[in-house]
Order: structure tokens, then sequence, then C-alpha cells
């Protein structure tokens, strides 16, 4: 909830700051003229502020609730506690009643931390001691040591003189006590307001795991590798569905005989999605390379298939026909007219194609894989290593936007026509 | 011989819901080699449709087609067609447009580049010639087609409303470049047109369509086109004949347009 408001609040401060003092002058080219801009939905260009301050602020916040070291101290949300705290108890037994003091050292996890040694003091009830990680709590068994236990029928009534019965609560120096439905204290170290590193490590974690991973690889395999498997099936995959899809889509749109063939077989595959595939593939092809690419080859063939149907489909009839006139023979038209008439239709196929199976990819990944970019993900979280996994997922978007980058440079190259029809 | 007649020319749309369009009727038409023919009526009455069967992209349900002498049975190079838009090869620049007749016949390089150029002279688009032709206005873009039917040298030009998209500066503009190359080419034009005016001037034969079924209404024969081969077109409709001649014809229009509405009310 902290955090929701935090970033409503660096939203809306932003918007402010930038929009209304630092741009007060405005972009000086004619939309800034246009005096009707809502609902004319080409006056709205994305901000560049705005999307410069979003990628900070994501960064920012994900530094502020993880204590990063990238932020000056300040900045950190309120952390963990960390150190040696005490509380005293009182234990009542036989109609008489004693102190004693309980020192508890929480520590960072990963830091293995012995129970200090306590000085037993006097009285039935002894003071004690326990060591707690912090994000962790512990059940503090209080009567162990002392004269009277639980057996000898002592009960802890009060926390630093707080009268206490089981399932309440005291606050004490750097955490709380429940007393459990025993009587048992259980210390729980206040947490702050920063994620566990188990849930969600710092930046700079994640960016000093990458490098480790980068220069030491992960389960046998680079990062590299792993990525490049994932990318090489993609590929592999996309271009054997090109390669029948494209065909399949153009003897589908000049063929009638081809389109009562096929139209049930592509209309019923195509909705169904390819993940949906994998358990079959499995089976069949088993989980090494042939299984991903058959499965990768059905994502993209039916795409291909129905944008190389749509292309010929939309080629305007009296381009058709002006060709025909003009003397062309039916190969003729296919290589001069309908294909290029159809590229601007398959390359946003591809476009889709190209998604899809990376998607896909890393889906199947998931499920079952040696190396790639999803199984490093699905390993790494199965052993807790977040900072991996967040790697991970970093790096399959980035990649995903850079295929996608890519797909629409060599549109613009390739098909400079597309929409100009 | 030379020369197109169309005999007795039916066309009738069967439709899947179990009507049928009488699109044409018992059309019958000659047309001697170098004639230019200008086909005007209210939408709907078969205009289309009868250009269609005489390029060759419909086979008529009776009647037939004779072209210098043999049957017209499918699309040729020997009847070129100019549509109203859209009709260019966007993948292909404004020379390769006009080349793609002889480039699909394989006409040598040298001799292509040679027509490509002198059309591109004709219709005043030398320096456009390797632009694409959406970089192109509506009139440029007609101009192309204009050069791309013409490189294919074809005996018959057949045209579908070329200049209904322009602006009436440029199509006025386009009018007098079809004079010219009519006159320059001495082809066999059929264009089809929605406007009287357009009709007039370049008709040197004029026929009105009727609808239901489509069939020719009146038949005229026009001096305007002769005239206004040299001259200004704009001097051309002050011709004593032009007015009356136009008032007369889109009375007739207007006859029939009123008709169909009048029709649709009995139905109704
Ligand atoms: N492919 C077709 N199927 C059914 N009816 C058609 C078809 N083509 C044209 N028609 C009908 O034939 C008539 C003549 O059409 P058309 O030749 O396009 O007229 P025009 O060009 O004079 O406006 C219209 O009633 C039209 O609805
Ligand atoms: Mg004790």
């Amino acid at each position: 909830m902290i955090p929701l408001l935090m970033y409503v609040a660096i939203f809306v401060a932003a918007f402010f700051i930038v929009t209304k003092v630092v741009q007060g002058a405005g972009l000086k080219d004619y939309t800034s003229l246009k005096t009707v801009t809502f609902g004319d939905e080409s006056a709205v260009r994305p901000n560049r502020a705005a999307g410069i301050i979003s990628i900070l602020t994501i960064f920012l916040m994900w530094g502020i609730f993880t204590g990063s070291s990238l932020l000056p101290g300040f900045l950190h949300a309120p952390g963990p506690y960390e150190g040696t705290t005490t509380f005293t108890y009182t234990a009542e037994a036989d109609g008489q009643t004693d102190d004693a003091t309980v020192t508890v050292v929480v520590h960072p996890r990963e830091q293995a931390t012995e129970a200090p040694e306590v000085d037993p003091g006097d009285g039935f009830a002894k003071n004690d001691s326990a060591a707690i990680a912090q994000w962790r709590t512990g059940l503090i068994r209080v009567d162990r040591n002392d004269e009277l236990g639980r057996d000898a029928g002592a009960t802890v009534v009060a926390i630093n003189g707080e009268p206490i019965a089981p399932g309440e609560t005291v606050s004490v120096d750097g955490g709380s006590v429940t007393l459990s439905d025993r009587g048992t204290p259980n210390f729980e170290p206040t947490k702050g307001w920063q994620m566990e590193p188990l849930y969600l490590p710092a930046p700079e974690a994640v960016w000093t795991r990458s490098l480790e991973i980068a220069g030491a690889g992960f389960r046998n395999f680079t990062l590299i590798e792993h990525l490049g498997y994932s990318l090489f099936r993609v590929v592999v995959g996309f271009l054997f569905g090109a390669l029948v899809g494209i065909p399949l889509g153009y003897a589908m749109g000049l063929s009638d005989w081809f389109r009562g063939w096929f139209d049930p077989i592509v209309e019923f595959m195509r909705p169904v999605p390819p993940l949906a595939l994998i358990p079959l593939v499995i089976i069949w092809a088993g989980i090494g390379e042939a299984g991903k690419i058959i499965l990768l080859f059905l994502a993209a063939l039916w795409i291909m298939a129905i944008a190389a149907r749509s292309g010929v489909s939309g080629v305007k009839i009296s381009k058709v026909h002006a060709a025909y006139s003009l003397g062309a023979s039916k190969w003729q038209i296919m290589r001069h007219v309908i294909i290029p008439n159809s590229l601007p239709e398959i390359f946003t196929g591809a476009r889709v194609a190209m998604g899809v199976c990376w998607g896909t990819v890393v889906a199947a990944e998931l499920v079952a894989a040696e190396q790639g970019a999803g199984m490093m993900i699905m390993t790494a979280s199965k052993f807790q290593n977040t900072d991996i996994v967040i790697m991970g997922i970093i790096l399959i978007g980035v990649i995903g936007f850079g295929i996608d980058m890519l797909m629409r440079w060599a549109e613009r190259l390739l098909v400079p026509w597309k929409g100009k029809g | 011989m030379t020369g197109l007649s169309i005999n007795s020319l039916s066309m009738r749309f069967d439709l899947p819901n179990g009507d049928h369009v009488q699109a044409l009727q018992d059309v019958s038409l000659d047309l001697k080699a170098g004639e230019l023919l200008s086909v005007l009526g209210p939408s709907g009455c078969g205009k289309t449709t009868l250009l269609n069967i005489v390029a060759g992209f419909l086979a008529p349900t009776s009647g037939e087609l004779i072209l210098n002498g043999h049957k017209v049975t499918g699309p040729d190079a020997e009847r070129g067609m100019v549509f109203q838009q859209g009709a260019l090869f966007e993948w292909m620049s404004v020379r390769e447009n006009v080349g793609f007749g002889p480039s699909m016949k394989g006409t040598p390089k040298a001799e292509k580049d040679e027509t490509v150029n002198h059309l591109l002279d004709v219709v005043g688009l030398q320096d456009f010639k390797e632009k694409a032709v959406y970089e192109l206005s509506g009139g440029m873009q007609q101009r192309v087609a204009l050069a791309r039917c013409l490189a294919n040298d074809p005996d018959v030009i057949l045209m579908d409303e070329p200049l209904g998209a322009l602006d009436a500066l440029t199509r006025e503009k386009m009018q007098s470049l079809v004079l010219k190359l009519w006159k320059e080419t001495g082809k066999t034009i059929i264009l089809i047109t929605h406007s009287v005016e357009e009709a007039l001037l370049l008709g040197e034969r004029l026929i009105v369509m009727a609808p239901r079924p489509g069939r020719i209404h009146t038949e005229y024969r026009l001096p305007f086109a002769d005239l206004g081969v040299d001259a200004d077109l704009r001097e051309v409709k002050k011709h004593p004949d032009f007015g009356p001649k136009r008032e007369e014809i889109l009375n007739m229009i207007w006859d029939m347009e009123e008709e169909i509405m009048g029709g649709k009310e009995d139905a109704a």
C-alpha cells in the first residue's frame, strides 16, 4: 500500500514539476498551436520526460524498498531491526513472581550467529538469550532454564511489566513479543518496510549476480549460451513455420480446394494456445531440441499461414486486373503483384509470430529443458535465487523487445510501401 | 477489319439469394479504330460491367465481342485499362510502373527504357521517375496510370472514371492530356464518367445508358472532342451547342434517377 501511494505521489509530483514548471514554455511545433488536443490522438505524443522519470522511478522505488547501496541511506525505507535488544518477562508460579531478562540478537540471515552467553541472574526465573534472523520470528522457551518451569505450573504473565495472556502481543524494543497459545513468548523483530532479499534483492545484487553468471555460467551453460539456445529455437522454429505457413497461406488465398481443405484445420488450430501443445509435444518428441522446435514451428505456422492468406485476399482486384491487361501471365502476377502486395501483411504476421514464439519458448523451457532462458529462471526459482530470476525476466523482456524492434526496422527497410496502397 | 464490335451483349448476375440483376441487356455498339467514346449513365446502369466485359474480366451471359476480327475471350495486352485509383503498384517506382507491360513481355531493356522515357516526357513526369508512386499527388498518379497503359501500345484503352477522384483544376488538365494522347496515338478509347461535361468534352461519340435493365438509351455524335484537341477546354465549353446539350443530357439522367427513386417507392 505504502509503495503504491508513493508511486502515485511521484507520478503526480513529477507531472506538476515537469509540465508546469520546467516545460512551462512547452514544445514549439505546430501541435502546440492546436487548441483541441483532448480526443485528438495525434496530439498525444509520449512525453519524453515522463518516460525517463518513469523508468528512474521504478529503479528508485526498487532501491528504496530494498535498501540499495546505490541510494544514499536517508532515502531507504526503514530497514529491518538489526542488533541486540532485551526485554523482561515476569513468571508466576505458586503465587510468587519473578522477573528475568531475555537478550535477543537479531542478525542478517546470511550471517549465522550464536545466542550470546548471559548471566542467569537470581530468582527462580533465569535470564535467557536467543539469536533470531531478520524477517524471521523465534519462540523463546524462557522457562527451560527456570527453576520452576511450565511443568511446575509457571506461566509468563507480563512482558516488560505489561500484563500479557496467551494470544496477546506487547511491543518491545526492536520488535514485539506475542505469547503463544501454550504460553511461550514469540519474538518478532521489527521488519521495517524493506523487502526481504529472498523476495526482492536490491538492484546492485541482481547486477553483480548477472555479471557473475555471465562469467561463470549457470548450470553448465554460460548466460550467453542460455539465451542463445532460446533464440536459436525461436529462429529455427519460426523459419520452419514461415517456410511452410507462407506457401500454405498463398495456396489458401489462391485455390478454393486448398482454402476448403485447410480452412477447418487452420481455424481450429489458431485459437489453441501453443502452450497447450507443450504436453503433447513432450510426449511425442521428448524434451530435447526437436520437441521445442516442433512447438515453435506450430506456434508460427498458423500465424504465418493466416497472414499470407489475408495478404493474398487483400490484393485490390483492380491491381490484378491492371496486371492482366498489361499482358502479365499468372506466374508474373504472382511474382510481381500478389507477393509484393502481401509482404506488409506477412511482416505484420512475422512480428506477431516472433513475439508468440519468444513467449512460447520461454514457457516451454520452464516446463522442461536443459538450457535456455526459461530453464534458467525456473531452476533459479527452485533454489530461491530471486536475483537470477529477476535478471532472467529482465533479459527475456529486453530480448523480446529487441526482436520486435529488429522486425520493425526490417519492415521499414523492406516494405516501405506498407499502408500506402 | 479493324475496330471493336459489341454484339447484343447481355449480362445477368444471379445472386446467392435467388434474385438476379440484369446488368446489361442486348447492348450493341460498333466502334471504329481511333474513335473516342464516352459513356454516361446513372450509377448501377451497367457501365462498369460493360467495361469489364470488354476488358475480358467477365464473360457475358450472351452476346459476343469482336476486336479486329477476333473474338474477345479474356484479358489481353491489346486492351489496356486505366482505373479510377489505387491500381498502381506501390512497390514499384514510377519508372517501373510505366515499364511494367514491356517488362512482362520481355522487351529488351534499351527499347523499354526508350518507351518509358518517351512516355514520361509525354505525361510530364520525367523528374519523378525514380519516386515511389505513393509519393505523388492523385493527378500525377493518374498520369502514371495513363503512361503505364500506353507503354503497352494497346489497340483499345478502357477508362473507368479515371479522373473521378481528382480536383476540378487537375481534372481539367488531365482532360486536355487525354485528348492530346487520343489525337497523337490514334487509340480507340472508351471512357466512363460521371460528369456530363467531361463526357461532352471527351466524347467524340457519347452514349447515355439507362438502368434496369442496363441498356443504351441515347447516342450522340459530338464535335467538342475535335475542337478541344487544340483549344482551351474552357473555350470549348462556350460553344453555342455545349450548354444546351449539357442541359438535355442532365435532364435525361435526372429523369432516370427520378424513375429509380419512384420505382423504389412503388416497391416499398
Ligand atoms: N459481381 C456482381 N454481382 C452481383 N451484381 C453485380 C455485380 N457487379 C455488378 N452488379 C450489379 O450490376 C448492376 C450494374 O453495376 P455496374 O456495372 O457496376 O454499374 P455502374 O458502373 O454503371 O455504376 C448493379 O445493379 C450492380 O449491383
Ligand atoms: Mg528463564
